[in-house]
């Protein structure tokens, strides 16, 4: 254990662990210590001068090396000339500190009053007016009226784009370097720095495109002032004016704590709307923060293209029917299949729309089928992420591998805190076929050849340098992803993971075991539930009498499509949107979106959180858990269909994983550190306080020592495509043509068009140049794409991102060739 | 007296390493590396009483001595960003005697277990950083840096480094950073550059006229040093005269030498025969000294300087006559450092953005006793609350002008 020290803050006695800063525990104590450049999640630099403090140290007799002590017997203080930086100093035993001593309340003011002088004080038309630091710190330090004048301030640009995400307001802006230092030492993306000296100082960003990261918002929530705000949100609400739910990113599986502001507006129809979404604290998922990602993409869910009715088949038209009429038709249609019903569902829905939909298709003999085209989940089940495990607490002694995934574009947050958990001394293994960004933190980088992942994980525990890195590490978590995998081969890498972790005691503990990097925000939740992928969607479908398609567009996606309307199956469609799915659909079920909603997802880390409703909702919609409850009813089964809250005691009857668990449970919190919240704006920022659950992770197997085996390693055949062509491979970018991200203008920049990549010794060799047009022919069909080069693949391979429209769901025999010759031929 | 720093003016072409050599040069440093141990060098220099020339005068062996020798490798870092108005020595030393100070650096090195060292110059000197390369590309082909020196496991290598124009990068932290290529804005402090300086190292960083003070303490001893100047301060001082004297210019002389000698017997006295009203001991930074006979007769020591309300600094003399108005002078201060604040700490670069307007209007505004009582007040919040010592540079001027001289702050 750390050594405490007692120290006087104030009067107050305070015993702390050695190497805290002295405003840390001042705050521990109930001490506020104004502070503009310091931030608790980042390493002080004592530059804004607001935590000025007294601080007396015991004078120490030099031949003694023990305390002097006065007349009466107590150690004889020494205070500097100088107040010093409470943001700066480590506390150390028998210290005095004065936070509000005279001399200490003079330093303060003068500092506000000196940052005062060039602020342009533009409050009521601030974006931060109302939850700004330097207002709330100005009403408690400042001094009431200004000695400057106004006249003389320096006038500066109101109105700069830092990126198109972010603007800057140089004349609010304090020069505290909090955004600069974030970008630098907490996202790694040091793209933002100081430009000129003195009073002309100012933020630019330093990369192309500008502001190049996907951390890049929550410099806004840190920003003490109204210099750095969101193109989202500015000038779009006062913040007094906002509600706040609690809430879950569905954007993927980390499950980061959101907080969605809203308000009722004129401006469209008096409905109420979102206006942004904040970070929520959860120090075990996402600390204080959230990725851009999670922050713009949010305004799918308020599509003027919501579908709000309930459609049926008629004369071969979709058109407006009753609930009743609607489901009547769709459960009459499952009732018939039997066991050839097939319900398809994904990790979009919640845990409670799974377990309905699953219960459903177990009462006729169905089947349920996740959508997903990644395996392993029935893995995490057995050798999970055991209960307790913390990436935020994980360092030396600590082995993390991420195999087959770029965790910054496909779970930000888990790439920041394994990069923050590197950093802390733990080890870390990034095997991947490409160059990724969390290779520059990595001690071990292991580049093998696409197809080679299980080769590559076995040798891992093997003896060698990497290998005892993972085999004698104290803990050990294992991230693996799909990058350039299907089904058969993301199944086959997660079974020699849990092998691997299995078979070096790295399992049912805290701290050790295996992590999917899944497509969706609840594709944990989905298998623990019982939904498997199918390698053939396409033959479950054919043969399939009804199915009951939910939160899923396969006929979008280019997975399903009709090959005999004749005999085609029922399609029963329950969605957002009217889907390319939906239009195939003899029923389709408007769904209710989860902002509307309350329900669970269960993270990567399986960790089951809560989400409740932010917005009311859209006319004429329903959850889904309620639509397939009412579908059951025509069915003559009964499934819980008025309260989530039941359904998921019901689940936690039923799944040994969720045992015990219940909402109340999951809205259970407790202190964390750094302390946050409104009125603690001035320390962590915008952030919210987490006040509504910070959830619970679900049991796994090896946890609950029961007894197990886990499958064998399928060989997956390598594809070795022919002479003249290429294996394609699919790999994940954060911003794609997904349906979460429709709808997010913003985004549309950083989404852009989809780009392949080649080696350029295989540019050469099909004679293409980078940003040139080329085809390439895929399973079938023709494609026009943008070429990059990544010169970090093989020769042979093209890398292909999934949800951009080009069809790829697995390794791909390709072919490509130059427009300009496609053309002339 | 012969010069002991500025030997240049006694001994021709000095700058060329034979007749440096020819004249004892570099016998100092072998003596160090084959026949003395580094802490036989610090001790040497400790009992020499030598101090820091930047301005602190800080006693530089006992600088060395905090050196952490448990965290390898160290860094010597010679400061010769000379920005201070009115400092105008170094150059003056780098260019006509380089040797003796490329010497010094390299006893520095030896001293403090340094295999590299580096010369930090501001960016004007980059003429002065040419003509450091080719002097260090000599002592390298002499074998005189470089790799197992004289027979030796000993190895230096001396690098030249030039700023981009700032005079922030004079503070030794700034620099620091400024190197490792970095914004040159100072560091928190501690920890101090003995424990944590360049690339986070144990790195001594001393002032180019202090360095090329070693060779001679190695050669004399160091009671022939501490034999000169007195006793609170050993040695030479290369004195910046400047202002209103008839001969500006460098003057070598011990310390203890009074004001009125060096203005009057080194500098010819003031121009046209005017009285001394002010003197700025220590460039632009420096408080105002109110001239009259007994300030005059004043020893130029750290000890005496600062019963004058003052310090000596890096003995950069500006000498002001009766025809020169104070606030002028700190319009002219006010000015530089508004320029030259870094922007770091908000009293620095908001309070020196005050101050300017303030200096600005009172001419114009008639000196309004509430101006002036507020430029006063401005530049005594900035005091004791920056992040550097530059930062609380900017203010002496002020507040001492103010003080000291209130009739230069009243309408006429």
């Amino acid at each position: 254990m750390t050594k405490q020290v007692t120290l006087t803050i104030d009067g107050r006695q305070v015993t702390v662990p050695e190497g805290m800063l002295v405003v840390d525990a001042a705050k521990l104590a109930g001490i506020d210590v104004p502070v503009f450049c310091y931030h608790p999640k980042m390493e002080p630099v004592g530059m804004c001068r607001m935590c000025l403090v007294e601080i007396g140290r015991p004078l120490m007799d030099r031949n003694t090396g023990k305390a002097v002590l006065d007349e009466k017997g107590a150690p004889k203080l020494q205070f500097l000339p100088k107040l010093e930086t409470a943001c700066t100093n480590p506390v150390s035993d028998g210290m005095v500190v004065l936070t509000e001593s005279e001399k200490a309340k003079a330093g303060q003011k003068s500092t506000v009053e000196f940052l005062l002088t060039s602020h342009p004080l533009d409050c009521p038309i601030c974006d931060k007016g109302g939850e700004c630091p330097l207002q709330n710190l100005t009403m408690a330090h400042g001094p009431g009226r200004s000695r400057f004048l106004y006249d003389e301030k320096m006038h500066l640009a109101k109105n700069v784009p830092l990126g198109e995400l972010i603007y800057l307001d140089q004349e609010r802006c304090i020069q505290c370097a909090r955004c600069i230092r974030f970008q630098d030492e907490v996202a790694g993306d040091a793209v933002l720095g100081f430009d000129e000296r003195a009073r002309s100082t100012k933020i630019i960003s330093l990369s192309d495109p500008e502001f190049d990261s996907v951390f890049s918002g929550n410099t806004t929530d840190i920003c003490p002032v109204g210099a750095l705000t969101t193109s989202d949100f500015r000038f779009g609400a006062r913040p007094w004016e906002l509600d706040a739910s609690a809430s879950i990113c569905s954007q993927c599986p980390v499950g980061c704590n959101i907080t969605f502001n809203t308000r009722r507006e004129a401006k469209t129809d008096g409905r109420v709307v979102i206006k942004r979404v904040m970070p929520r604290q959860n120090e075990q998922v996402n600390e204080t923060w959230i990725c851009d990602k999670g922050r713009f993409a949010f305004h799918y869910v308020e599509s003027k293209d919501r579908l709000n009715r309930p459609l049926l088949r008629k004369d071969g038209k979709l058109t407006r029917a009753s609930w009743e009429a609607a489901t009547k038709s769709a459960g009459g249609a499952f009732a018939k299949a039997g066991k050839n019903l097939v319900v398809l569902a994904s990790g979009r829905l919640s845990n409670e729309d799974l377990f309905n939909l699953k219960a459903l298709a177990d009462q006729v003999g169905g089947r349920a089928v996740l959508y997903s085209n990644m395996g392993g989940g029935n893995l995490t089940s057995l050798v999970g992420a055991g209960q307790g495990t913390n990436l935020g607490e994980m360092g030396r002694g600590s082995t993390i591998v991420v195999a087959a995934s770029d965790l910054y574009e496909e779970a930000p947050l888990w790439y920041l805190r394994v990069k923050q958990a590197a950093g802390r001394g733990a080890t870390l293994i990034v095997a991947n076929p490409r160059a990724t960004k969390l290779e520059r933190y990595a001690n071990y980088v292991i580049r093998y050849s696409y197809g080679d992942e299980v080769k590559t994980i076995q040798d891992l525990t093997k003896k060698s340098r990497i290998g005892d890195a993972f085999v004698k590490a104290e803990n050990a978590i294992i991230l693996f992803g799909s990058e350039g995998l299907g089904l058969e081969g993301s199944t086959a890498l997660a079974t020699v993971c849990a092998r691997a972790l299995h078979d070096t005691k790295h399992v049912g503990k805290p701290n050790n075991g295996l992590i999917g990097v899944w497509q969706r925000a609840n594709d944990e939740g989905a298998w623990e539930i019982g939904f498997h992928p199918e390698e053939n969607l396409q033959a479950v479908f054919d043969r399939a009498a009804a199915v009951y398609i939910a939160g899923a567009d396969p006929f979008g996606d280019g997975l399903l499509k009709i090959k005999n309307a004749r005999r085609k199956p029922f399609i029963v469609v329950q969605d957002l949107f009217e889907t390319e799915t939906a239009k195939n659909a003899d029923v389709v079920l408007p769904a209710q979106a989860y902002t509307e909603r309350d329900g669970t997802f269960t993270s990567g880390e399986r960790r089951v959180q809560r989400f409740y409703p932010a917005v009311p909702a859209l006319e004429g919609t329903k959850p889904d858990f309620v639509i397939t409850s009412q579908v059951a009813k025509q069915m003559g089964v009964i499934l819980e269909g008025t309260s989530a809250a039941v359904v998921f005691e019901i689940m936690a009857e039923d799944h040994p994983s969720f045992a015990g668990l219940d909402y109340a449970a999951l809205a259970e919190v407790k202190s964390q550190w750094p302390i946050v919240g409104r009125g603690d704006l001035y320390y962590g920022g915008t952030t919210y306080e987490n006040k509504q659950g910070l959830g619970a992770p679900l049991s796994n197997a090896a946890q609950r020592a029961e007894k197990f085996s886990l499958p064998r390693v399928q060989k997956v055949a390598a594809l070795r495509p022919r002479e003249r062509k290429l294996l394609a491979v699919p790999i994940t970018r954060l911003y794609d043509r997904g349906l979460t991200l429709s709808g997010a203008e913003l985004l549309e920049g950083r989404i852009g068009e989809a780009f392949i990549a080649l080696h350029p010794a295989a540019a050469e060799r099909f004679k293409v140049r980078p940003g040139e047009r080329v085809q390439l022919r895929l399973d079938g069909v023709s494609e026009e794409a943008p070429l990059r080069i990544d010169d970090s693949i093989s020769a042979g391979v093209v890398l292909v991102p999934r949800s951009m429209g080009l069809p790829i769901h697995k390794p791909t025999e390709a072919s490509l060739k130059s427009i300009k010759k496609a053309a002339g031929r | 007296m012969s010069h002991i720093l500025l030997r240049h003016r006694d001994i021709p072409e000095i700058s060329s390493l034979n007749v440096y050599r020819k004249n004892g040069g570099f016998e100092a440093f072998k003596k160090a590396v084959t026949k003395m141990k580094p802490g036989q060098v610090t001790d040497l220099v400790k009992a020499s009483g030598l101090r820091g020339r930047g301005g602190a005068g800080f006693p530089t062996g006992v600088k060395w001595s905090f050196i952490d020798n448990k965290v390898w490798p160290h860094y010597v870092v010679a400061n010769a960003d000379e920005s201070e108005p009115g400092t105008f020595k170094d150059r003056e030393i780098m260019e006509s005697n380089p040797f003796q100070f490329l010497e010094g650096v390299a006893i520095a090195s030896y001293a403090v277990g340094a295999n590299t060292a580096y010369v930090y110059l501001r960016g004007e000197f980059w003429q002065a950083a040419q003509f450091l390369d080719e002097k260090i590309a000599e002592l390298e082909k002499a074998g005189l840096l470089g790799g197992r020196l004289f027979g030796t496991n000993y190895s230096l290598r001396i690098h030249t480094h030039l700023g981009a124009g700032a005079y922030i990068c004079g503070e030794e932290t700034a620099m620091l950073e400024s190197i490792e290529g970095k914004r040159g804005q100072p560091r928190i402090r501690p920890p101090f550059p003995a424990v944590c300086g360049l690339y986070g190292k144990p790195t001594v960083v001393n002032n180019v006229e202090t360095l090329t003070n070693l060779p001679m303490i190695l050669a004399n001893g160091a009671d022939w040093y501490k034999s000169l100047g007195t006793p609170d301060s050993a040695g030479v001082k290369v004195f910046s005269l400047s202002g209103r004297v008839r001969k500006p210019g460098n003057y070598e002389l011990p310390f203890g030498t009074t004001f009125r000698q060096l203005i009057y017997d080194h500098g010819g006295g003031v121009q046209d025969g005017r009285p001394v009203k002010a003197i700025m001991p220590a460039g632009a930074s420096s408080s105002f000294i109110v001239a009259n006979d007994q300030v005059l007769d004043t020893k130029m020591d750290y000890a005496s300087v600062r019963t004058l309300g003052a310090d000596l600094g890096s003995a950069s003399v500006i000498v002001i006559d009766d025809t020169v108005p104070l606030d002028w002078v700190i319009h002219k201060t006010i000015h530089f450092f508004k320029h030259e604040s870094c922007g770091k700490c908000t009293p620095c670069r908001e309070g020196t953005y005050w101050m300017m307007h303030l200096i600005d209007r009172i001419p114009q505004s008639g000196y309004l006793k509430a101006d002036v009582d507020l430029l006063l007040n401005v530049a005594t919040q900035m005091q004791n609350k920056c992040l550097c010592p530059l930062g609380e540079f900017s203010t002496m001027a002020v507040v001492t002008g103010i003080e000291r001289f209130p009739q230069d702050f009243r309408k006429a």
